[in-house]
């Protein structure tokens, strides 16, 4: 089957800054698949790419099998992109956006019906003859998202689409996605909060600098890359010094050890045993993606610095 | 038959959607400049009817209003593109249209169509309001609506280039009375060229806005300071020369795709 997105070697610079350096990337239909990196890691340069908002310096990118400078138009049919942004047009109600925005990809009146669904699934019905200026943050959130969908697009990007959103209406969101993902639609998302990549995407790419460092399953990167934690609370005690290569963090007297292996947490209890350290709490802790990204981020920084 | 199929319908879309943007405010887009080019007819006309006449049998309220027409209707074709593209841009909301498959040739159909309408509209406008106060002779109406058609797609194209061109709103202000308003009142919308002095004849004489304007005036009288044919030529070359650099800029994505 023809991969959603397939990304080959490609870079982009600006001036001297390279922004993207040779990046390869395939995304197969039905992905629900999550983009990561810190500010400035290249992940809106690469959706701007696919999106055909900027052209790449060297390499090629494609949509459902069409090439997104030489074959654009099918490129861009077979996308819908959310950008980061709120932006909206003052003269129109959510409405008639819906309607452009569908027309501009050549759908005309058929379309209605989907655009209702859309307006229904995001919870914008009763705002359907609001002006987009007079929509709260919230509401033109959800219009910028229907925007994107009004065509009814195969492969969508969201670019950040949580970003400053009350937990709420990122619940709603998020149902309404997975729902999209579900009937077929590939997804690609990015995101600050880990935590949202987590739960949703099946696949995830870690960018850092224009390169992608981690590309993988999310269970296998947070088994590959990021162990257990131990949290111990202790008290005002010294940590036995064979515990010391284990400590991530302390404060207040609670103690974060990272397990490599689950066997780890014996030695440590035995330490602490022998060293006659009272344990007044202790917790097992998930790693969760903020501990790959910061263990691959960590690594990267230590290895430019050697 | 439908008119409208899936290949042209986002051709129609955005041009729809760029005639209702004005439609929506045209109390400022359309009655205002009808307004304003009936303050000039009122004042120039008490002031001068009577006093200057530049074609015998002329009345020179009737002369100018042939030129305040075309001038309304430049100003606005310009004003139409140029202030959808400067506001787009700004407003950030141009992301959609540039999201969509929409080829830049389709692009500047719609935007120019746009344009034009609101010129033309402008113009149909101002002519209309004008026979309250004069009765004004037609001699040619193939020559009024030649160069009502290619004047508005003159400016409208000029519009697009200088919308495109501007970052911010200053900038597009600048443009406009540096550029677009000295080349309209130096174009013989209140006089003709002949009454002035030799040097300024011949700047004139350089100005594609003087070829518009006397072009469109002969279509009234069967007169004009040149022949229509001239100005034919000359306007016809300049849309030419624009409409190129226009559509080179578009598609490259000068400004819009980096």
């Amino acid at each position: 089957m023809t991969p959603a997105i397939q990304i080959n070697q490609i870079q982009k610079h600006f001036g001297g800054l390279c922004a993207l350096k040779g990046i390869d990337l395939t995304i197969p239909q039905g992905e629900f698949f999550g983009l990561l990196g810190p500010n400035g890691a290249g992940k809106s340069t690469l959706i701007n790419i696919l999106a055909g908002l900027l052209k790449p310096s060297a390499g090629s990118a494609s949509i459902m099998g069409h090439d997104v400078v030489a074959n654009y138009q099918a490129a861009r049919m077979a996308l819908g992109v959310v950008p980061q942004e709120l932006v909206f047009d003052p003269f129109f109600n959510v409405r008639e956006m819906l309607r452009f925005q569908a027309g501009y990809f050549g759908r005309g009146p058929e379309n209605d019906a989907w655009v209702d669904e859309i307006l229904e699934g995001l919870g914008l019905t009763d705002k359907a003859h609001t002006n987009m200026r007079k929509l709260s943050g919230g509401m033109k959130r959800r219009a910028l998202i229907a925007q994107a969908l009004a065509h009814k697009p195969p492969v969508i990007v969201l670019d950040e689409p949580t970003a400053g959103v009350d937990v709420e209406l990122r619940q709603m969101l998020w149902e309404f996605i997975k729902k999209l993902n579900h009937e077929g639609h590939t997804i690609i998302l990015t995101t600050h909060y880990l935590e949202e990549a987590e739960t949703l995407c099946s696949r995830v790419a870690m960018m850092k600098q224009g390169e992608i460092v981690a590309l993988d399953s999310t269970a296998n990167l947070l088994n590959k890359f990021a162990g257990k934690n131990l949290r111990l609370t202790l008290g005002d005690v010294a940590l036995p010094a064979s515990l010391l290569s284990m400590l991530k963090s302390r404060e207040n007297g609670v103690y974060l050890l990272t397990l490599n292996a689950l066997n780890q947490m014996e030695f440590a209890l035995s330490e602490l045993r022998k060293a006659n350290v009272a344990i007044e709490d202790m917790q097992l802790i998930e790693p969760d993606l903020e501990d790959v990204f910061l263990s691959l981020v960590g690594k990267q920084a230590k290895e430019a610095h050697a | 038959m439908s008119l409208i199929n899936a290949s042209n319908r986002g051709t129609y879309t955005l041009f729809k959607k760029e005639i209702l943007r004005f439609w929506r405010v045209a109390f400022q887009t359309m009655a205002s400049p009808v307004l304003t080019a009936l303050l000039y007819l009122l004042i120039f006309s008490h002031v001068l009817e009577g006093k200057v006449q530049v074609y015998e049998s002329v009345p020179y309220t009737a002369f100018l209003i042939p030129g305040l027409i075309m001038m309304s209707l430049l100003q606005n074709a310009f004003a139409n593109s140029s202030s959808s593209l400067i506001q787009s841009k700004v407003m950030g909301n141009i992301v959609f249209i540039l999201l969509t498959p929409l080829s830049y040739l389709q692009f500047y159909i719609a935007l120019l169509g746009a344009a034009m309408v609101r010129g033309l509209f402008v113009g149909l406008a101002i002519y209309l309001v004008a026979l309250f106060f004069v009765s004004l002779h037609i001699a040619h109406l193939g020559w009024i609506l030649t160069f009502a058609i290619l004047g508005s797609a003159l400016l409208g194209t000029f519009g697009i280039i200088a919308g495109i061109w501007a970052d911010k709103f200053d900038q597009m202000a600048a443009f406009q009375n540096f550029v677009i308003m000295p080349l309209t009142f130096l174009s013989g919308v209140f006089y003709s060229i002949h009454s002035l002095p030799m040097f300024w004849q011949t700047v004139s004489k350089f100005n594609p806005f003087f070829y518009m304007i006397d072009g469109f005036r002969y279509g009234f009288f069967g007169k004009g300071d040149v022949s229509p044919w001239l100005s034919l030529a000359v306007v016809v070359t300049f849309l030419f020369a624009l409409a190129w650099v226009c559509l080179k800029m578009l598609k490259s994505g000068y400004k819009l795709r980096a």
